[in-house]
């Protein structure tokens, strides 16, 4: 069966399994298991509506339950076995990881882009924010800056080679060292400093989704506070920095949070512009090594990253009971 | 706040000058992308994209015939012109243009400037003038006319070629049909599940409603990475193995969190009045939620459906995992990221055109649906 068609099927069948299931659900609860006549109609009602909410989650629960909760208990599990899957090797395929330099250096430059990466996005996102608040083209500006959010990754990779390629007649850097009589130079061979050129792509996806939601916290910052601090004589880098950032920090971590979170998962950056050579790879990609090779080291891998999440998770968790009180 | 104090006008230009080279920085990447996907192969190697309005030096070659040559005091002559050799046609379709240099040697084909007098191995003379005349003097007839190399500048030239190879020639048609394939019941399906999931969440009592709102928001950050292995295993053991169906539950899975989350969050924020109205009136839940809650949550549906769309439609990490690597299956990322980036890693139009078909889908999405995209990121992020 060609692929369109068993799409194409599987919306009808999916969708329509899904009303079905959910209509069909409450019908055998209120006709037929608790009926809202008889004697006992009254504790019927009440029983429906305390099996009713379950109802409504079961299918949404055993996705999550199957797709996210499970690989994080079967990936440990398989972590703990080597390449066959049939001998437990204990922390083994850790130790081997950590004596590997390769696995050393993805460690570091993950560091690296958890700690550059958002840092560097919500800063201009920010700073964009601010410039555009009262500008009158302001909404275009931003419209344009937040189009590479809708660009995938693989795709912000080949426009970057169009900055950063080696031959001087395609890759603007060296085109612009050309014109000053410089040598060309491969920009992502650079030790140490390659790493930042892939970084700069995350930060040109990610500045808009920071700018969007930082703009919107300009916007409701209380005006009295800024007039007030203008009557006392503020400047504007005062009224910025003492005024409004205090106002929107809340916001601003939540940005910074997202795309820290973000930054850990994304592999395509480093696939598709250096594949990990010359001393590029981080973690997600690194992993990729290991998938379909070695399924004992990938997911020790992935395990690790899932370690490097877990503050974050944490926080995240402790905010939104927060919020929910 | 124009009217109070703090700003004047000599900063307020320093602003809109600050804002437009932000957004030309932004821009000018992607425009470059752009402008390579019409540039001739030639054209792509001899100049950058900047340059694409402008003429470009380009080398040719050409074969001199030997069909009538000439006998002048005691030396063979061959005369004729160099843009008229059919094959170059496509270049210099009126048949004129101008020689800067020209060589004999491959290694060489700009060695001597036009009009200048060249010695031929063989022995005798050679010369190409400016309007790509030649004329060669040898002792003897020649049985085998020298190739000619020359430079000579072209004009700018755009071209659908390479929207033509890629389209038609480098199976990024399936690719593209694969793609859709894979996104819209992704797109779909986790939309109802969550839907029901978050009304739950959001309006019906129940013991460990706070808890299973935790778990989601827990769930919301947990690495992609780790499901991929177990996930897998699970597929390959029930009969799934790599496969459009396997892909499809994958993303639906993985999209779910965000779905619920986001979904909830808009739907607690509904008028309460509306829903205890509507169950004094004898409504039953599955009721409300049918009639009420769905039409009154689109926005939050729609910005929940493009975030998914555009994260389905760009994801390759997924795609690499759960289908097959054959061409048939490839969707476009995988196509360009695995296929394109190695076989044709030199030819920059090529890839060009195969990014910018991969990004057009989503660009026009974003364009035209950035507010409900914006309302669901607030909605996601700020309180």
């Amino acid at each position: 069966m060609s692929p369109v068609l068993q799409g194409i099927l599987t919306i009808i069948i999916g969708v329509g399994g899904c009303v079905g299931y959910f209509y069909f659900s409450n019908i055998l609860l209120d006709k037929v298991i608790f009926p809202a006549k008889g004697p006992q109609a009254g504790r019927n009602i009440n029983r429906a509506n305390q099996v009713r909410p379950w109802l409504f989650l079961f299918p949404a629960m055993f996705a999550l339950g199957l797709y996210l909760a499970y690989p994080v208990v079967g990936s440990f599990w398989r972590s703990l076995f080597d390449r066959s899957g049939n001998n437990f090797i204990g922390l083994g395929n850790y130790f081997d990881l950590f004596n590997e330099s390769t696995f050393r250096t993805a460690v570091f430059n993950n560091l690296l882009w958890v700690l550059f990466v958002p840092a560097a996005a919500t800063f201009f996102g920010l700073l964009i924010a601010q410039l555009t608040d009262r500008l009158r083209w302001g909404n275009i500006a931003k419209s344009l800056i937040f189009m590479p959010m809708a660009i995938s990754f693989v795709g912000a990779s080949l426009i970057w080679r169009f900055v950063y390629s080696a031959n001087p007649d395609i890759g603007i850097i060296n085109a612009i060292r050309d014109s000053m009589g410089m040598a060309a130079l491969d920009p992502l061979q650079v030790p140490f400093w390659n790493n930042f050129l892939l970084m700069f792509i995350l930060v040109w996806i990610q500045t808009g989704f920071a700018m969007v939601i930082l703009s919107a916290a300009l916007r409701g910052i209380p005006e009295e506070t800024i007039e007030a601090a203008i009557i006392d004589g503020a400047n504007p880098f005062q009224v910025f920095f003492k005024i409004k950032v205090p106002q929107i920090m809340g916001t601003i971590i939540v940005v910074w949070t997202t795309i820290t979170i973000l930054t850990l998962k994304v592999f395509d950056i480093v696939y598709t512009m250096t594949g990990g050579n010359f001393g590029t790879h981080i973690l997600p990609s690194y992993m990729m090594t290991y998938m379909f090779r070695d399924d004992g080291r990938a997911t020790a891998v992935a395990f690790v990253i899932m370690i490097l999440v877990l503050p974050v998770m944490i926080s995240n968790i402790r905010q939104a009971r927060k919020e929910m009180r | 706040m124009d009217n109070i104090a703090g700003q004047n006008s000599s900063s307020k230009v320093l602003v809109n000058i600050t804002v437009l080279i932000l957004v030309l920085l932004w821009l000018l990447p992607t425009i470059g992308l752009f402008v390579s996907s019409f540039r001739d192969r030639d054209q792509i190697s001899n100049s950058g994209w900047w340059q694409a309005p402008m003429s470009v030096d380009l080398n040719f070659r050409t074969r001199v015939a030997t069909d009538n040559p000439r006998e002048e005091n005691g030396v063979f002559v061959l005369e004729g012109n160099v843009f008229a050799d059919p094959s170059l046609t496509s270049n210099f379709p009126d048949g004129a243009g101008t020689v800067a240099a020209y060589g004999t040697r491959a290694v060489a084909p700009a060695e001597f400037a036009a009009g200048e007098v060249s010695e031929l191995r063989g022995g005798g003379t050679l010369v190409v003038a400016r309007d790509g005349s030649f004329r060669i003097e040898t002792p003897e007839a020649l049985d085998r006319g020298p190739t000619l190399y020359f430079e000579a500048r072209t004009p700018p030239k755009f071209t659908l070629n390479n929207y033509r190879t890629v389209l038609f020639a480098d199976g990024m048609d399936r690719a593209f049909i694969n793609t859709l394939t894979v996104t819209i019941p992704a797109t779909i399906i986790p939309i109802l599940i969550a839907a029901f999931a978050a009304y739950a969440l959001a309006w019906m009592d129940f013991p460990g409603r706070g808890l299973l709102i935790a778990a989601v928001v827990g769930l919301l950050v947990v690495p992609l990475q780790l499901a991929l292995v177990p996930l897998l295993t699970l597929h390959t053991n029930i009969g799934i193995g790599q496969s459009f169906l396997g892909i499809w539950l994958a993303h639906t899975g993985f999209g779910l969190p965000l779905a619920v989350y986001l979904l909830r969050n808009y739907m607690v924020g509904l008028p309460r009045d509306i829903i205890e109205s509507a169950k004094v009136d004898g409504a039953t839940d599955f009721q409300i939620f049918v009639r009420i809650i769905l039409p009154l949550s689109f926005p939050a549906l729609a910005s929940f459906a493009i975030f998914q769309f555009l994260w389905t439609w760009n994801d390759l990490l997924v795609a690499k995992v759960f289908l097959p690597s054959s061409s048939e299956a490839q969707v476009m990322t995988v196509k360009i990221a695995d296929d394109l980036l190695g076989s044709r890693g030199g030819d920059w139009g090529i890839l060009a055109t195969a990014a910018f078909i991969s990004i057009a889908v989503p660009l026009l999405v974003f364009f035209t649906m950035q507010r409900y995209l914006v309302r669901g990121l607030l909605a996601g992020s700020v309180k």
